[in-house]
């Protein structure tokens, strides 16, 4: 198993030997070590590789994954997964702000906490957080399932489309065109696919409250002015 | 002897024009703040205000035709592994597909690499049409990231964060429901028929210290393959391009409050931002201060139309100018043959900016299949290379009239001004006297 030691190695070798793997290669996992808060760990992965990194992250780690599985065995920065398209990011610690910012494809867990900003302009990725989430997260959230099991802070959903939202705790209060809305059969039966995946067991899915998009900001309307 | 009184005739406010009573009832009858495309249309200080001076007994010229003016020019050579050399200092603005039909795009795409220049995506992401004819082609980074995917960043020449633009400084965007067809609600990840909403900033970086990191990023990803340019709308050119030099940019797009949007709000494209003309020289001082003129290129854009406006950008300093509107009027954008059409919309053409609905006549910015295929992006391609071609031609007579065997070697001492207002801009005497407002002296 290839491991780079980020005390002694650029970021760049490790960046660019994920990118220049061969098809049909054997060494498929890498392990990071000491990352000591590196921006930019791990980004623009594309091919089905594992990678362990022992340590905490600064920003944007994992930042366009496409098909790798990275494990932070710490907390991240700003914008961890930002952007992804498929595959899986696990951050056994907390994340910072923008925690899969515009994320369009696979599976981000946070075991921690979640700071603003959760869930940005996600675009179909789907987000579990064990712990609590920031204010505006999943802000104009487009599609994708965002999994709170603590509380949400300030404006949750501002300016949401059709991203669907479902948090276990309390919610401070709802942003723009965001509202409480039926816990479904088809939700619930998501909801327990996305726990399973995320490794939780003792909690069951009827525990959460939805929230989705009332749908009233589509198209602009005068009288909706006080929303703006 | 009989007195009379002479009539006055009826005299209209200065203050309350027509167009400005006419838009307070349009509000009052509508609810909603005035929607449109393009750029300014308030008259600015610009490049008609300045003229060059021409050889004289001290400077002699090159021969038109047959002394080499050379036009070529290198973006990204600060930091990227592969650089791209256009052969004429006028490249494509950001336009977006949604904003612009597929026909469009793939018309700027062809144009642009028959006359040896980029063009650029926009708000929207990139359509294999517009990579297939584009030889090269920027990859805008924007806000909203609607089609953005490691993938198209990937097949990209250069990748060009914005930042903003000149029509909207510290606006986002608005493409409404009408111009949402099915493909473009799909590589936005949106329902069709809705407003698509372009965030204003960035959501997983704000400041210049978390834009350093941004674009490390996204060297990181692309193995440091890519130039990146960053693009500001005209407001504190100085300071935004120290900011984006200090961040890594090899390359600053600055874009006057001319430079055209698919939709904003007129309120905003007519009070906010600065002209072209005013950010050319500070953003030009700000790279000499730092010791990075011609290291970080400097690209202008807003209002560009001729060889004589490209010349004298490049003669204030910039490497490279960028044409939006332009080119959409070299393809075919209201255009008289579609008098008729306008009319029916309620406007003439030349006036036509009402880009949002997507009636465009002429087939441009519009996603209505049975306007856009009006436009043939074969013929509109080639219109779009000979205007290209025409507005290198002339400002190469320019520079050979000035002596400059090479665009870049036009400099601030070639112009005069006509007017204060555009002396004190671009920092050049006004016309006739070796002093402009502001030099030391006074």
């Amino acid at each position: 198993m290839p491991v780079f030691d980020l005390s002694t190695t650029p970021l760049r070798d490790l960046n660019s030997a994920l990118h220049g793997l061969p098809a049909g290669a054997n060494d498929t996992v890498f392990e990071v070590i000491n990352p000591r808060g590196h921006h930019a760990v791990a980004v623009g992965i594309d091919a089905p590789v594992t990678v362990e990194i022992k340590g905490s992250v600064g920003y944007y780690c994992a930042g366009m994954n496409d098909g790798g599985n990275v494990t932070v065995h710490g907390s991240a920065g700003p914008g961890v997964a930002e952007n992804m398209m498929s595959g899986s990011v696990v951050i056994e610690g907390d994340a910072s702000q923008y925690a899969g910012a515009t994320g369009r494809g696979g599976l981000l867990v946070i075991k921690g906490n979640a700071a603003s900003r959760c869930g940005i302009s996600m675009k179909g990725i789907d987000i579990v957080v064990h712990g609590n989430i920031g204010h505006m997260s999943a802000f104009m959230g487009q599609s994708g399932h965002l999994v709170v099991l603590g509380d949400a802070g300030d404006a949750l959903g501002d300016s949401l489309y059709e991203a669907k939202l479902f948090v276990r705790g309390s919610v401070k209060s709802l942003g723009a065109d965001c509202i409480e809305k039926e816990l479904r059969p088809e939700h619930i039966e998501k909801l327990s696919e996305l726990l399973e995946l995320a490794g939780i067991s003792d909690v069951r899915p009827e525990e959460f409250k939805r929230y989705g998009s009332a749908r009233k900001l589509y198209n602009f309307n005068i009288d909706n002015a006080d929303a703006y | 002897m009989s007195y009379h009184n002479p009539p006055t005739p009826p005299r209209k406010s200065a203050t309350f024009d027509d167009q400005t009573l006419a838009e307070i009832r349009r509000a009052a009858a509508t609810g909603i703040y005035d929607i449109r495309g393009g750029g300014t249309k308030r008259k600015v200080p610009h490049f008609d205000d300045l003229l060059f001076l021409g050889a004289s007994i001290s400077r002699y010229p090159l021969e038109g035709y047959r002394e080499k003016c050379d036009t070529t020019v290198v973006l990204g050579s600060r930091f990227a592994k592969k650089p791209i050399t256009l052969k004429t200092p006028i490249t494509i603005a950001g336009m977006s597909f949604g904003a612009l039909s597929g026909n469009a795009k793939e018309a700027l795409g062809r144009g642009a690499t028959l006359a040896g220049t980029s063009t650029t995506t926009g708000d929207g992401g990139m359509t294999d049409e517009e990579r297939g004819h584009s030889q090269m082609l920027v990859y805008q980074y924007l806000p909203s990231r609607y089609g953005m995917n490691p993938k198209d960043l990937r097949r990209a020449d250069a990748i060009e964060i914005v930042i903003g633009q000149g029509a909207k400084p510290g606006g986002g965007g608005m493409l409404l429901g009408q111009k949402i067809s099915d493909r473009v609600a799909n590589m936005r990840n949106l329902p069709k028929g809705i407003d698509q909403r372009s965030a204003c900033r960035h959501p997983d970086w704000t400041g210049p210290d978390d834009l350093e990191i941004k674009i490390m990023e996204l060297r990181e990803i692309t193995d440091w393959e890519k130039p990146i340019y960053v693009k500001v709308g005209g407001a504190r050119p100085y300071y935004d391009t120290a900011l984006a030099v200090k961040a890594g940019a090899d390359v600053v797009v600055l874009d006057g409050m001319q430079g055209g949007t698919a939709a904003t709000q007129d309120v905003f494209i007519e009070n906010v931002g600065m002209p072209t003309l005013a950010c050319i020289r500070p953003a030009v001082q700000a790279l000499q201060d730092l010791g990075m003129h011609r290291k970080v290129q400097l690209i202008i854009s807003g209002g560009i139309r001729s060889g004589a406006d490209v010349a004298k950008a490049l003669a204030l300093g910039a490497d490279a100018v960028a044409i939006g509107t332009a080119a959409l009027v070299a393809i075919g954008d209201n255009d008289p043959r579609w008098e008729e059409e306008y009319q029916k919309l309620g406007t003439t053409a030349g006036a036509y900016d009402d880009w949002h609905e997507g009636k465009d006549p002429a087939g441009i910015t519009t996603q209505d299949p049975e306007l856009a295929a009006r436009l043939d992006p074969v013929t509109a391609g080639r219109r779009l290379a000979n205007y290209l071609k025409v507005m290198t031609l002339e400002a190469q007579t320019i520079a050979r009239a000035c002596g400059k065997n090479h665009l870049h070697n036009l400099e601030p001492e070639d112009l005069c001004a006509l007017t204060m207002e555009a002396a004190a801009m671009a920092q050049v005497p006004l016309a006739g006297t070796s002093w402009y407002p502001g030099k030391g002296g006074f």
